[in-house]
């Protein structure tokens, strides 16, 4: 069975919210919409305090190139815009919006229908994309309009659908390719469509077998498109390391993946944008898995955006006794987050309870250059060399060993039979080393 | 848990341990033990008992007095050094000389370097060295080995094929004999097959990877095989090179130390091929019978610039 | 005998032709060099630091060498006494500048600002500070995982076990500016030294709104401007609701830091206050 072909690791699953049905979570009195994304420049509220918004109006323009529209996610009053702790750990504008009643814009078709034709152009699919605020749903929501206009010159000729879902706990993509197949694959149609490309492969590990019987048996009514199952392996869900796993082509350090051909999407993403294009509904809502080894009742929740993670926390029994810390995302790549009083962000894909006992890291010892780390990473970096130059601030030869091609996958770390801070280290050289870069780049 | 923990992720661990990797080696290293036990019966008991218990004293003493650090025997490092440097002896060897070896081991080999992690030669072998340099005689009188043997110190001693090799005189053993370990030898270096089981055992456990023993056994091969097609007088036959002596041993064992050893699977191949022309040179031209001891001490200092100049294959590097 | 001499031969002629090739070698590649760099490296404090903004005392001894005039050159370790020797060296005149010192401007102490989060990764400020904005409700003040202590050369700067806070050793810093560049809540600034040590400034780096910050600390600077309306002398701005005293305008009067409802305006090495305020002009 395929896999990418350098390092990776194979962490405990857990994945114990599988084959939950998607609920759907209350609306609370008031949510919070944060204007500012993963990365990017923050969107530039449009409404002002007292201003009565509906379901799917636009609140917050997209400011500069990556960045993306917000939409409000309910009806209602707005109450304040203010700063608010959101789930990047700092404070950071927020719309505040006081909920009244369930009132959506006239123009989003709600029906449940499947609407598999699509007559519009490229352009106007693009535009859609980028008026209804589509980011990537894997985490890093880059907008999904500019991934999907490739630069001048290059050319796709491959779409790929991540749907591996490879981080531990984490189960919303499964479970949303068991409910919404067709949608999944109309969105992929509109997609290629989009990009001009006649091939698409959904890309799903392989322990979600049902998943991948689902899809494949719906694909067959899609030409183009089939469904891969994957090796388990860590970190598949990086882009460049499905790329290489399901069409044998690595991207070369420092480039992006149009370079070889290929772009990838999401699994969430595209069926956010099936919603987008074919029923008019901008990005208000979003699946997530609540889930931890003592969750009282792990699950997939349909959440709007905006809402506290307190409130579908409550929703999902509250939180376990003897938690330790909580993660917003997956184990491997999530923040912890410093309370629950955050609100749904749209990269918010999980939240995970860890227990006392596994929150706090063991001692650090010495390294006793097992070479383990440079077995597992998926770049081929060596992790070790990296923190001790990173200590040290040894920031040429930090670049010279490739810093900038790590993906924070954590696999290092997950390994180190020393407990050893690898990613830690590696991510604040990185971040340094991009400033030098991005200084002498500016000169 | 009154406050929620924030720390960068990744969130969980692997489980992984400094003591569940040098466990896994000892464990790998019983049947080799056992072995040695057999054919040297009480001598092998002594001295193992004698290098173990030394090496974690010595490492012991020297954090607590010298270093005054925190201690780590728990982590199995010591015990394991002991191990190594044992089945590296001849099972008559006085035990005095151990306890004088495990000293230059641990406190020389490790210690002085930093503890584990931080010495560049493998500490076994440098006891092991130091103890074949000073006690010449001892380490290389061999007692011959006899089944289910019960007596310490054997009267009667026998050669090493090695050195029969290297001396003309005498007559080899036969290859089934080399392949079980009835044959003159240190302890843990007779039997092949325990050997073998080891390595499947660490290969199995994922300790270590096969670049290091593979390459280091083909090489050999290879290199005596085409010795000994040119001249098949003067330059045994590669399995017999193979099988007898250290190599086995210091092959899967000792080369593979994590500390001493290359960092990727690239340079861990150029490690390898390294200890096994070194070692065919030293066991075919050199004044020693034996030489895997002294390649892998070679190889370990050139470890650093192995590490400096071979890289990893990076990911999008265009395969070769 | 025969081999004494034969080695004894061989390594002389050995050694000579070595030697001739060295002098042409040395000859060729000669690089002319200023003595005078030679000099002013010697008259530095060696201490490398890098606080002048050059790559170590040679770098700066270079750039003294070269330049026109020794305005905006300054060694911060040796200050006005090391820059007149300079100045004598080259024949150049030296411009006095006023001594700065490194200053904290975070009061969030523990008993200010409570924890509410706790941090279990490595501790360095930054690594930190690219995660989340800190373990209590400031997303402003220091993180207390001691960048500055380990940038210290010249060990002026510490980590307080019981604030949590760095504290300066005021005779022990060179003001050479390792900590300002270290921190990355940019909490550390360098401020005129004043007469008999003393200072006035705004231990507060906090620019939310009054509100939030008055939840999150106890002495965070709220914005409320009644010291920029108090200052006689202009010297406090107010900008994203946090003030700022500029040190070349204030005149250590003391007025703000009575008016200041959160106490975040801080007076180093005063003399205790007598009952009326004492209306002191010192002027340096």
């Amino acid at each position: 069975m395929k896999t990418f072909r350098l390092g990776g690791i194979h962490p405990q699953e857990n994945k114990f919210s599988a084959g939950k049905k998607i609920q759907i979570a209350e609306l609370p009195k008031q949510v919070v919409i944060p204007l500012s994304h993963y990365i990017g420049s923050p969107s530039e509220a449009v409404v002002k305090k007292g201003d009565l918004v509906k379901v799917g109006q636009l609140i917050g323009k997209a400011n500069g190139f990556i960045s993306a529209n917000v939409h409000s996610s309910v009806s209602g009053k707005v109450n304040k815009i203010d700063v608010q702790l959101d789930a990047s750990g700092y404070k950071r504008p927020a719309v505040f919006i006081d909920v009244e009643g369930d009132e959506w814009e006239e123009t989003i078709d709600r029906s449940t229908e499947l609407k598999r034709d699509c007559n519009l152009t490229k352009e106007e699919i693009l535009a859609k994309i980028k008026d209804a605020g589509i980011v990537g749903l894997g985490g890093a929501t880059f907008p999904a309009h500019v991934k999907l206009s490739p630069p001048p010159g290059k050319k796709a000729d491959i779409l790929i659908i991540n749907a591996v879902e490879c981080e531990p706990y984490l189960t919303c993509d499964h479970q949303l390719m068991l409910e919404k197949g067709d949608e999944i694959l109309v969105g992929i149609t509109i997609i290629m469509k989009a990009l001009g490309v006649t091939k698409a492969v959904i890309g799903v590990e392989n322990n979600k077998k049902d998943a991948v019987a689902h899809l494949s048996k719906l694909a067959a009514n899609y030409p183009g498109v089939e469904v891969q199952a994957l090796k388990v392996q860590y970190p598949q869900g990086g882009e460049k390391q499905l790329i290489d796993a399901v069409i044998r082509r690595q991207v070369p350090s420092g480039r992006i993946p149009i370079e070889v051909g290929a772009v990838v999407q999401n699994v969430a993403t595209t069926y956010a944008i099936y919603e987008a294009v074919q029923k008019n509904k901008p990005m208000v809502e979003r699946v997530m898995t609540i889930t931890g080894k003592d969750a009282p009742n792990p699950g997939n929740y349909l959440v709007r955006l905006g809402i506290y993670l307190s409130h579908v926390v409550d929703m999902a029994g509250g939180v376990p006794a003897g938690t330790g810390k909580i993660v917003g995302g997956g184990p491997m790549m999530g923040r912890s987050l410093m309370n629950l009083n955050v609100p749904m962000a749209k990269g918010s894909s999980g939240v995970l309870f860890i227990k006392d006992e596994e929150s706090v890291r063991k001692p650090i010892q010495n390294c006793i250059r097992c070479a383990k780390c440079v077995t597992v990473c998926p770049m081929g970096l060596e992790p070790f060399l990296l923190m001790n130059q990173s200590e040290r601030n040894m920031w040429p030869e930090m670049e010279t060993n490739r810093t900038m091609d790590c993906i924070e996958c954590g696999s290092c770390s997950y390994t180190c039979p020393s407990n050893r801070p690898l990613l830690d280290y590696i991510r604040y050289g990185k971040s340094t080393v991009g400033g030098i870069i991005r200084n002498r780049a500016a000169k | 848990m009154d406050k929620l923990i924030i720390s960068p992720a990744p969130h969980i661990h692997g489980g992984d341990s400094v003591s569940k990797n040098m466990t896994g080696v000892i464990i790998a290293l019983i049947p080799a033990l056992l072995a040695g036990l057999y054919f040297f019966g009480l001598g092998a008991l002594v001295v193992t008992v004698t290098a173990v218990l030394a090496c974690v004293l010595f490492e012991f003493l020297i954090q607590k007095y010298l270093l005054k650090s925190e201690s780590s025997i728990m982590d199995g490092s010591a015990a394991l050094t002991g191990l190594l440097l044992a089945l590296n002896l001849p099972s008559n060897i006085p035990v005095w000389m151990v306890i004088a070896g495990s000293l230059v081991a641990i406190g020389i080999g490790k210690m002085s370097f930093g503890g584990l992690g931080n010495n560049p030669f493998n500490p076994a072998l440098v006891g092991r060295v130091f103890m074949l340099i000073s006690f010449p005689v001892e380490m290389t009188t061999w007692p011959r080995p006899v089944p289910f043997a019960t007596t310490y110190l054997d009267a009667e001693t026998a050669a090493t094929p090695l050195a029969i090799l290297k001396s003309h005189s005498g007559e080899l053993p036969s290859t089934m004999d080399m392949f079980f370990g009835n044959m003159g030898g240190s302890l843990g270096e007779i039997s092949a097959v325990a050997i073998l089981i080891g390595l499947a055992y660490l290969l199995i456990r994922k300790i270590i990877t096969w670049h290091i023993p593979v390459s280091i056994l083909a090489t050999v091969f290879v290199f005596a095989g085409i010795l000994h097609l040119a001249n098949p007088e003067a330059y045994a036959s590669p399995v017999v090179h193979l099988f007898t002596g250290g190599l086995l041993l210091g092959a899967v064992f000792m080369a593979t130390d994590y500390v001493t050893s290359p960092m990727n699977p690239r340079g861990m191949l150029v490690y390898g091929v390294g200890i096994g022309l070194i070692t065919v040179i030293i066991r075919n031209f050199g004044a020693y019978p034996e030489g895997v001891s002294f390649a892998i001490l070679i190889m370990n200092g050139f470890t650093p610039l192995i590490n400096t100049y071979i890289k990893p294959r990076r990911f999008g590097e265009k395969a070769k | 005998m025969n081999l004494i001499l034969l080695s004894l031969l061989t390594l002389g002629i050995v050694g000579a032709v070595s030697a001739v090739i060295l002098y042409f070698v040395a000859k060729k590649f000669h690089v002319y060099e200023d003595p005078r760099i030679d000099q002013v490296e010697a008259a530095l404090p060696a201490a490398n630091c890098g606080g002048c903004g050059y790559p170590g005392c040679r770098g700066f001894a270079d750039a003294c060498v070269k330049a026109d005039t020794l305005d905006g050159l300054l060694c911060p370790v040796g200050g006005n006494e090391t820059m007149a020797k300079v100045a004598d060296i080259l024949g150049k005149t030296a411009v006095a500048a006023a001594p700065t010192v490194a200053v904290v401007r975070c009061g969030g102490t523990c008993d200010h600002r409570p924890r509410m989060n706790e941090y279990d990764g490595v501790k360095h400020c930054f690594i930190a500070h690219n995660l989340y904005s800190g373990e209590t409700g400031c997303s402003w003040g220091c993180l207390g995982l001691g960048d500055c202590e380990v940038s210290c050369e010249f060990d002026a700067i510490h980590v307080n076990p019981i604030t949590k806070l760095p504290e300066v050793d005021e005779d022990k810093c060179t003001s050479c500016g390792a900590c300002v560049k270290a921190c990355p809540k940019l909490l550390i600034e360098l401020r005129k030294k004043g007469p008999k040590s003393r200072r006035i400034y705004v231990s507060c780096r906090n620019e939310d709104k009054g509100h939030i910050t008055r939840k999150a600390c106890d002495v965070g600077c709220i914005g409320c401007s009644k010291c920029e309306k108090t200052c006689p002398h202009e010297a406090i701005t107010i900008t994203n609701n946090l003030a700022f005293i500029h040190d070349d305008k204030c005149k250590l009067c003391r007025k703000c830091v009575e008016v200041c409802p959160t106490n975040a305006i801080v007076e180093l090495n005063f003399p205790p206050r007598k009952v009326k305020t004492e209306e002191v002009a010192a002027e340096a």
